[in-house]
């Protein structure tokens, strides 16, 4: 809690920053909408001005919450112009991308645990595949899919949250797999217990702070993959789209409010991860 | 079927000798190292190829290796260009521009306790964002040019930067501080020889963390506006034709770029925290 007060301050230092930047970025426009009707600006005039034009090059923080509240408050769920919407869409795609990519990450970093050939053969490459940009393999996969005759734009945006979001499963849970030590492991041989009886009561209970560490990691990867599956696509719903079309359509203050509302939601989905690893670790006696 | 046999035999024996060296007293000596994914990896092109033959998948779907390989062997020229628009003036002018500057402010608000306190959370947090989001906002601002690649490349780099340089300035101990102290170090000496040193395993740990943000942030703004080359446009435009083997050329450029870029970061991290325990194996 004493983090509290600084966090408070930096916040609003941004805010500041924020504030002055729309001044400065939006001035030009101001000052020349008064060239053209022949007017003087004073400074007042001016900050008035910058901190309310509909098309601001910047807007200012107060329009996007304005915009963020007209659009999820004012407006009805089912409509297209709403926020909770397209969030909504974006949202089931990354829990389905994260259900896939944390399957995909455990399975991959129980096999690599158990088998050397796995370790050696392919953490490299699963490595490698992190490097590669997913952006780079995103219009290709909704390409294949719709040539597959998937139309449904769910599926290939799981699959880039997937992507992004095994990886901290897979090294996490190598870690964590690995983390009871050698002596506890020869505790359980001599109790004669079979390789799944110690996966279950050993190696899997051990794992769990660094499982819920990764699965944060986890979630915000695919909520970041799910935006990048819906932004050069051409998707018409989601978070990713609403950026999308505000770029190419409507007024920029579009974008902002459909960022912080992707912030908004990234921050509360870690959250809830860490929520579930308190309450796990608790009844587990992990907790210190 | 000619072909499925083959690429299944070749896969079979280049398990085989996998599991051999796995399991042989080699396995801990560089070439065993480097050996194993590669046969991996070549079975699974294999692999590909033998089932996109034999299924006669249109290379619409899924061209086979050979095919990009060779789509790749002509239009190297093209790809040049690409790389060089996105990769070397987009990517890692922004990636040393956003390094600089976001280990320039962890210097700057190192003195004031307050301020780190506020700033690890939000910076964590923002880290986690997706802010590939802005990327049209800024192509708006500053142009189609590479500069505002460059410029989405900084904001994306910048927080994880950021966070793991303020979290490794604070790493040395305070018996360590307190002999510098005795040694009368002043504060920038102190920072010069134990602090950075000690926190370079985290100021890596962004480095690296920067490398793929950097590809991907310089890649994802060209689909928003760029000039006619650059490795964003051309996967952009090729998929839109469905020439899938160029993607896939524009794709093994890109994993080529990122991993390199990945490995020379590894490579200088190896060579200045030669003293860490996660470098002495």
């Amino acid at each position: 809690m004493r983090s509290v007060l600084p966090v408070f301050t930096v916040m609003a230092v941004i805010i500041a920053i924020w504030y002055a930047a729309a001044v400065s970025m939006n001035s030009g426009w101001a000052y020349d909408q008064a060239e053209r009707a022949g007017k003087e600006l004073s400074f007042p005039e001016l900050i008035s001005n910058t901190m309310s034009q509909d098309r601001a090059r910047l807007p200012a923080p107060h329009q996007v919450a304005v915009e963020i509240w007209k659009t999820t408050v004012e407006k009805k769920v089912t409509s297209k112009r709403s926020l909770i919407f397209h969030g909504w869409i974006t949202l089931n795609a990354t829990l389905w991308g994260f259900a896939l990519g944390g399957v995909i990450g455990l399975s991959l970093a129980i096999a690599i645990v158990y088998s050397r050939v796995m370790e050696m053969g392919v953490m490299p490459w699963a490595v490698i595949s992190q490097t590669i940009p997913i952006v780079a393999i995103a219009p290709m996969i909704i390409v294949m899919m719709s040539l597959m005759g998937i139309e449904e734009r769910l599926v290939p945006k799981a699959i880039i949250a997937a992507y992004l979001c095994f990886f901290p499963v897979l090294v996490g849970m190598i870690k964590g797999l690995r983390s009871p030590d050698q002596m506890q492991l020869d505790l359980l041989r001599t109790y004669h217990a079979s390789p799944t009886q110690s996966f279950w009561k050993l190696r899997f209970p051990s794992s769990m702070p660094y499982l819920f560490t990764s699965l944060k990691i986890g979630i915000a990867a695919a909520l970041v993959g799910t935006i990048v599956g819906e932004l050069p696509t051409g998707a018409l719903r989601g978070l990713g789209a609403r950026i999308l079309v505000g770029d190419q359509f409507g007024p920029p203050i579009r974008i902002w409010s459909a960022l912080i509302v992707a912030a908004l939601l990234a921050g509360a989905l870690v959250t809830i991860v860490g929520v579930l690893q308190k309450i796990t670790l608790k009844r587990m006696g992990m907790l210190r | 079927m000619i072909w499925m046999l083959a690429a299944l035999a070749f896969w079979a024996i280049a398990t085989g000798v996998n599991i051999c060296l796995a399991g042989s007293n080699h396995r801990h000596k560089r070439w065993a190292r480097i050996l194993v994914p590669a046969l991996f990896g070549l079975s699974v092109l294999g692999l590909w190829e033998g089932i996109v033959r034999v299924l006669e998948i249109s290379p619409i779907l899924l061209p086979p290796p050979t095919l990009i390989a060779s789509k790749f062997a002509a239009t190297t020229d093209l790809l040049w260009k690409d790389f060089v628009q996105t990769a070397l003036k987009g990517a890692l002018s922004g990636y040393f521009i956003g390094c600089a500057a976001a280990f320039a402010t962890a210097i700057a608000v190192d003195r004031s306790d307050f301020l780190q306190r506020g700033l690890l959370p939000i910076g964590n947090m923002v880290a986690a964002l997706p802010i590939v989001g802005i990327a049209p906002i800024l192509v708006k601002w500053y142009g189609f040019g590479w500069e505002s690649k460059s410029a989405v490349v900084v904001v994306m780099v910048f927080f994880p930067m950021l966070v793991n340089t303020v979290q490794g300035l604070r790493e040395a101990d305070a018996i360590q501080r307190d002999l510098m102290r005795t040694y009368a170090a002043g504060y920038w000496k102190s920072l010069i020889k134990l602090r950075l040193p000690a926190a370079m395993p985290f100021i890596f740990n962004g480095l690296k963390i920067g490398t793929t943000l950097a590809l991907i942030g310089a890649i994802v703004a060209e689909y928003f506006g760029s000039p006619i080359y650059g490795m964003g446009f051309r996967i952009q435009s090729e998929a839109g034709r469905l020439a899938m083997d160029m993607v896939w050329a524009e794709i093994a450029v890109a994993a080529l770029a990122g991993s390199a870029f990945y490995g020379t970061v590894a490579m200088i991290e190896k060579m200045v925290t030669f003293w860490h325990p996660s470098q002495r194996s």
